[in-house]
């Protein structure tokens, strides 16, 4: 039989005239000439159309993905230690990552909005009509699968971006009634975010889903052969085949969509080139933003754009308690999709097919609408004039915000209230847009300094990125002094221009440049000493530092302009923040030594203050000794009341460092020695900019 | 007729063993089949099995760090944590804010997760509230709803106990969001 076989096989063989003999073996193995024939020689009535190449496109997006998503993989450690680590190898450091991940993150886009164009194109041609409803329903599968690999995807790089989007979403699917909770958790992979919630994620992400996928893709396209192309009627021109007519359209279309994809990606590199700044290939593609860290906010929370509009229907049911979160959440976007599902039943009348347009285009420029909203709410402050609100906010803030008040204030007029009232929701978007736009742009910064650290030479560590951000004193610095010493501490350059206003808010003395020069200079300046930035809104505002520097230090036969140098010179040696300045050698020496006696002297400083061997006692004015450096900066925080400090005369500061019997610190050792660092300027700084940075060094 | 008859039985008795030998290559594809099926589902099945463990008193502050000026303040909850394989010591957990009001010792403490979908809700220090920035509900410095609000409910306290020496420890718990009741998460 089986040569009986072979020979008809060869027989029809030798209609292929010109048929090399591995095509022929080949085709007599495997028949594929016939398989490309088919594949080629489709049937296109009425010939070759544009809007025919929305289908290809996406089977194209889809390969683009597989292929680089494959490589991608190949690359990628799913772990809360290792995922966002691998992320920024790939971006950072892998010769073109960044091309990789970026056409990756890119295309995944591009494959929604032509989701949308092929999915209005089938409805608005009637394509999902008999003998095609279940390939459109195979279409709306795979449209879900594509969105959930965009949601999934998004967590991957386990940055503050995605991990708290996909915080809300998984939140929301908890939603689900009986179920939800339970969906939750084999999601996450547990009761709380972590190792586990990667690995699904990923599993689902680049098994379960794609495999899925291929699946229904080759259904579709089966159901796609046997039925035939659905023409746009009339017909008006002469059929064609898909090969080759068809298949050029799609490929220019094909090639439209990579040129704008790769448009999107290289174009922080086109302006880089426009502004003469040079271009960093880490930047082009996909963003990656700092390490996920469950402790810390996020402000900047938003999922990507093409889910903004179902985040803004959940604001649409503002009041409405869970049911609105039921709604918005589950209900309608169900609802929606059971319509889809519903569309070749009801397209079968005249009718129906209208609705179904109708309902497409609604749902379509409904989420044009909602994310044209959520993009207004966030960017509003941009093109909001807030001072045109100045009034309100006076209002506001002479009231206490008190709505009788305010009434009474308005003379009792409803109407002018109703004014008030609307304007004061606009000043209140204007803030609460300003407030997105500052976490924007600290989430910016964040994800640099992330990346800067992730960059040094020792690399990061095996305790992972977050490690190295959370021992970062540029990282956690500015917010344990906002959250912990900005409520009496001002920290901000004296020559900015809101700086006296800050002064006068704050009620302990100005910690910017604590140790430098231009501190201490402040510091012994008779004209600063008793202001706001220094001991002027304290208890020791008239104290007998201010009156040591207001009368003795001012007076010239006792302290000589070389002396005062002398003095202000050692204690910034002191703080150990004499690097890179001018003097060098033995003239350094000199100084610092005519410096140390000048502050160790019992007639001078050290009547007051404890300095190498004077014998002043401690307790009465701060031991000088490491003044200004990280270990006094750590004594200081830790416990101001401690004996090198204020013991007696400790003015409101608390101590950090000392907790009662079975609590805790209000600030850990390792937070304490954090922000000594920061309040010194000292942290990791990349190679590049040390000369930059190393300007507040400049005695 | 005879020969029909027979003809007939052994067709009916080749039916009969096809049926057999169906329903059996069924059951032995599906007995095949049965075990990677059912170790996929357990395993997959095992987060179900996970919990949090049962909320206890964790150690939070000092009462001198929570000035009685009825200003919520934030601090870390601090606990060691285990994440599948990796086992992390006095790590952050999560976050509260505490509040005294003034001239009392009583401590009043807020999960600072949003009820409604889980973000990082934060304090507004300037419009004297809290703000969650993912769909802007608003709290009262109490975790009171500012109506219209996407919340269903008040921000979620906490159980506290100041002890005599004047540690603060906070009952630590996460609970479901997007509903009404506040249900701990287990």
């Amino acid at each position: 039989m089986r040569e009986l076989s072979g020979h008809g096989e060869s027989s029809g063989l030798d209609e292929v005239a010109g048929g090399s003999w591995i095509s022929n073996w080949l085709d007599s193995r495997t028949g594929y000439r016939a398989l490309v024939r088919s594949a080629l020689y489709e049937r296109v009535p009425g010939g070759a159309r544009w809007r025919y190449v929305w289908g290809s496109t996406l089977v194209f997006a889809f390969m683009t993905q597989v292929i680089t998503g494959l490589v991608l993989w190949a690359s990628y450690s799913a772990s809360a230690q290792t995922a966002w680590e691998s992320v920024y190898y790939i971006q950072y450091e892998m010769t073109g990552g960044w091309l990789l991940r970026g056409l990756h993150h890119v295309m995944a886009q591009a494959m929604v909005v032509l989701l949308a164009l092929h999915v209005m194109q089938v409805v608005i041609d009637g394509a999902y009509r008999a003998p095609r409803e279940v390939n459109f329903w195979l279409g709306l599968v795979l449209m879900m699968l594509v969105l959930g690999m965009a949601l999934t995807g998004y967590l991957l790089p386990w940055d503050q971006k995605g991990y708290w989007a996909t915080r809300v979403a998984t939140n929301l699917a908890g939603l689900v009634p009986l179920v939800g909770p339970s969906i939750q958790q084999l999601v996450v992979g547990g009761p709380d975010y972590g190792h586990h919630t990667l690995t699904r994620f990923f599993a689902l992400h680049a098994g379960f889903l794609p495999a899925t996928l291929v699946i229904f893709l080759v259904l579709h396209l089966t159901l796609f052969r046997k039925h035939g192309l659905h023409a746009k009627q009339p017909i008006t021109k002469p059929d064609a085949m898909f090969w080759p007519d068809q298949v050029l359209k799609d490929a220019v279309a094909m090639l439209a969509v990579m040129a704008v994809v790769l448009g999107v990606i290289l174009m922080p590199a086109l302006r880089a080139i426009l502004a003469g700044e040079p271009i960093v290939p880490g930047h082009l593609g996909a963003e990656l933003g700092a390490p996920a860290d469950p402790s810390e906010p996020y402000a900047a929370a938003r999922p990507e754009w093409y889910f903004l509009f179902l985040f803004q229907f959940l604001k649409v049911f503002e009041g409405w308690g869970a049911t609105g979160e039921f709604l918005g959440a589950i209900v309608v976007p169900g609802a929606t999709l059971g319509i889809m599902f519903l569309m070749p039943i009801f397209g079968q009348w005249k009718l129906g097919h209208r609705f179904n347009i109708v309902f497409t285009i609604a749902i379509l420029a409904g989420a044009g609408l909602l994310t044209a909203m959520a993009l207004h709410e966030d960017y509003y402050a941009l093109w909001a004039d807030r001072s045109a609100f100045a009034d309100v906010e006076e209002l506001i803030e002479s009231t206490g915000g008190d709505e009788d008040k305010i009434f009474a204030a308005l003379g009792h007029d409803k109407e002018k209230l109703d004014v008030f009232t609307n304007r004061r929701e606009k000043l209140e978007a204007i803030r609460r847009s300003e407030a997105f736009l500052v976490a924007v742009k600290q989430a910016a910064r964040d994800s640099d300094r992330a990346v800067e650290l992730a960059g040094r030479p020792e690399k990061i560590p095996p305790t992972g990125a977050l490690s190295l951000v959370r021992s970062d004193p540029l990282s956690q610095g500015p917010k344990l002094f906002a959250q912990h010493c900005q409520s009496c501490h001002a920290h901000i350059d004296p020559s900015a221009e809101n700086a006296e206003e800050v002064f006068a808010k704050s009620s302990a003395a100005n910690l910017f440049e604590f140790g430098g020069e231009s501190w201490v200079r402040g510091l012994l300046d008779p004209k600063r000493v008793g202001g706001a930035a220094y001991f002027g809104n304290t208890a020791h505002k008239e104290g007998d530092m201010v009156s040591f520097v207001c009368e003795d230090f001012t007076d010239e036969d006792e302290w000589k302009q070389d002396d005062k140098e002398a003095v202000i010179f050692t204690l910034v040696a002191e703080s150990g923040l004499l690097q890179g300045t001018g003097r060098k050698g033995t003239g350094r020496k000199k100084v610092i030594k005519r410096g140390q006696e000048l502050i160790a002297n019992t007639d001078r400083c050290g009547s007051c203050h404890p300095y190498r061997d004077n014998e002043t006692e401690l307790g009465y004015a701060p031991d000088l000794n490491g003044w200004g450096s990280e270990e006094w900066l750590v004594g200081i925080i830790t416990d101001p009341t401690h004996q090198r400090f204020y013991p007696d005369t400790n003015d409101r500061m608390p101590r950090f460092g000392v907790a009662s019997e079975g609590g805790l610190q209000a600030l850990s050792n390792k937070q304490i020695k954090l922000v000594s660092q920061w309040l010194r300027g000292s942290w990791y700084r990349p190679a590049v900019h040390n000369q930059a940075n190393s300007d507040r060094d400049h005695l | 007729m005879t020969e029909q008859l027979s003809e007939d039985s052994a067709e009916q008795e080749t039916r009969r063993r096809s049926f057999l030998a169906g329903v059996v290559a069924v059951l032995c594809g599906g007995l095949a089949t049965l075990p990677p099926v059912v170790a996929a589902v357990w395993s997959f099945l095992d987060p179900l099995q996970r919990s949090s463990g049962a909320a206890t008193f964790l150690p939070l502050t000092d009462l001198t760090n929570v000035p009685a000026d009825g200003q919520p303040r934030q601090f870390p909850v601090i606990a060691d944590r285990v994440d599948a394989w990796t086992g992390f010591q006095a790590e952050p957990i999560g976050a509260v804010y505490v509040k005294r009001d003034e001239g009392t010792d009583r401590v009043e403490v807020l999960s600072a997760t949003c009820p409604h979908a889980g973000c990082f809700v934060e304090l507004d220090n300037a419009a004297g509230c809290f703000r969650c920035p993912c769909h802007n509900s608003s709290f009262t410095l109490d975790g009171g709803i500012v109506a219209p609000s996407p919340s269903p409910r008040s921000m979620d306290s906490l159980e506290c106990e100041v002890s005599k020496a004047g540690a603060v420890s906070v009952k630590w718990q996460n609970f479901y969001t997007g509903i009404e009741d506040k249900v701990a998460k287990k």
